[in-house]
């Protein structure tokens, strides 16, 4: 057999018994229930309550509850199903923290500057 | 990789530091940017349609509505918002928990739970990317395929361009045309968000597919770890990932 040092250092941490094996599995049943339950509530809300007939406050309301939904989806998918839960403390942080404070500025960016943008043209008509 | 293994690396050579400072190889880690980097581009795909949905005035009360986007259902003509954009979500969702599975049986040196578990994943990507052919398919040429001749044209009314269809023609000349258009910005970035999304998952399923194949043929079995499987599975994750946002800022908001 051929031996690679990432490999004799991989297993160290990964292998792991039939009864780990069930409670790994027992996890992952249950995360798959949240998320699909997650995307049930999305679809009914989406169905009951269409953007079209209140634009409103509700409206608001829902499109915050639909990306914290989202968020918790993706938070799930990705400490879970990734397995960045179970990794170290800084690789953790070095792929997250990041990622989410670029991601958090452009949106801030975009959004602010799109509303100015918006003005702009509507006063130029 | 087949280049390096040949013989063995000491520990020093790897890492500088005698030893993984995140206490995972080296492949995991590069996984790991990649997916950092292809998370910011669309994350800025994202953001962009953002941008364009609040700085256009033109969109204003014009944009498509999220849960309008897709009515559609195939064998049928009913107005069915939402339901097949969900099915395909939950298609991806249930291919993701198959890869983890997968993943999970590669930790216990279990072969044909690998096999088993890595195949249905493949299966899902396959259902998912036929689903979305059937979807841009319906978008371009109406669910009958054949827009001129469509009758039905108040279900296409709020498709994702945003366009009006009208019938033309008395009795068997009567055909649909397109009598305006919507945004065609709405348009630009559905299909190149989703197109891209979907390029994600044809790459994602052959990757499965060679990685299953060395499986088949043991050469995992024989590394003995099954570490490929993990990092295609990181990749596939990733794709259903993407996806949760594509739903939301595409289907639900």
């Amino acid at each position: 057999m051929l031996v690679r040092d990432d490999i004799v250092e991989y297993s160290l941490d990964t292998h792991h018994s039939e009864e780990e094996g069930k409670l790994v599995r027992k996890k992952i049943w249950k995360v798959t229930i949240i998320l699909s339950v997650i995307t049930l509530i999305e679809v009914l809300i989406g169905v009951k309550f269409p953007k079209g007939t209140d634009p409103g406050m509700q409206w608001t309301m829902i499109k915050y509850g639909y990306i914290i939904l989202t968020a918790v989806k993706a938070g799930y998918i990705v400490l879970v199903f990734m397995h960045l839960g179970d990794e170290r403390k800084n690789l953790r942080y070095m792929i997250l923290v990041p990622y989410i404070m670029f991601i958090l500025y452009l949106i801030f960016i975009l959004v602010f500057e799109a509303g100015y943008v918006n003005n702009a043209w509507e006063t130029l008509r | 990789m087949s280049g390096t293994s040949s013989h063995q690396i000491d520990a020093a050579t790897a890492w500088g530091g005698k030893t993984s400072p995140f206490n995972v190889s080296y492949g995991k880690l590069m996984m790991w940017f990649f997916l950092v980097s292809d998370g910011l581009t669309f994350g800025g795909l994202l953001s962009a349609l953002g941008f364009a949905k609040f700085a256009n005035p033109a969109a204003n009360g014009n944009w498509p509505m999220g849960e309008e986007v897709f009515t559609h259902f195939p064998f049928t003509h009913a107005n069915l918002p939402l339901l097949y954009v969900a099915f395909m979500t939950f298609i991806l969702i249930v291919s993701s928990v198959t890869m983890v599975l997968a993943v999970e049986a590669g930790h216990r040196m279990d072969k044909k739970g690998v096999i088993k578990w890595l195949a249905f994943t493949v299966v899902g990507g396959l259902i998912f990317l036929g689903s979305q052919v059937w979807e841009w398919s319906t978008f371009i040429a109406g669910p009958d395929g054949n827009l001129s001749t469509w009758h039905d044209n108040t279900t296409i009314s709020h498709n994702c361009y945003g366009g009006v269809y009208e019938v033309v023609g008395e009795h068997e000349h009567k055909h649909t045309v397109i009598s305006s258009y919507g945004p065609t910005l709405y348009s630009n970035f559905f299909f190149f968000i989703t197109g891209f999304h979907g390029f994600h998952v044809f790459t994602g399923v052959l990757f499965n597919l060679l990685v299953l194949r060395n499986v088949v043929r043991g050469v995992y079995h024989r590394r003995g770890h099954y570490e490929m499987v993990e990092k295609v599975g990181l990749y596939w994750h990733f794709v259903d990932l993407v996806w949760v946002f594509v739903f939301t800022f595409f289907y639900l908001v």
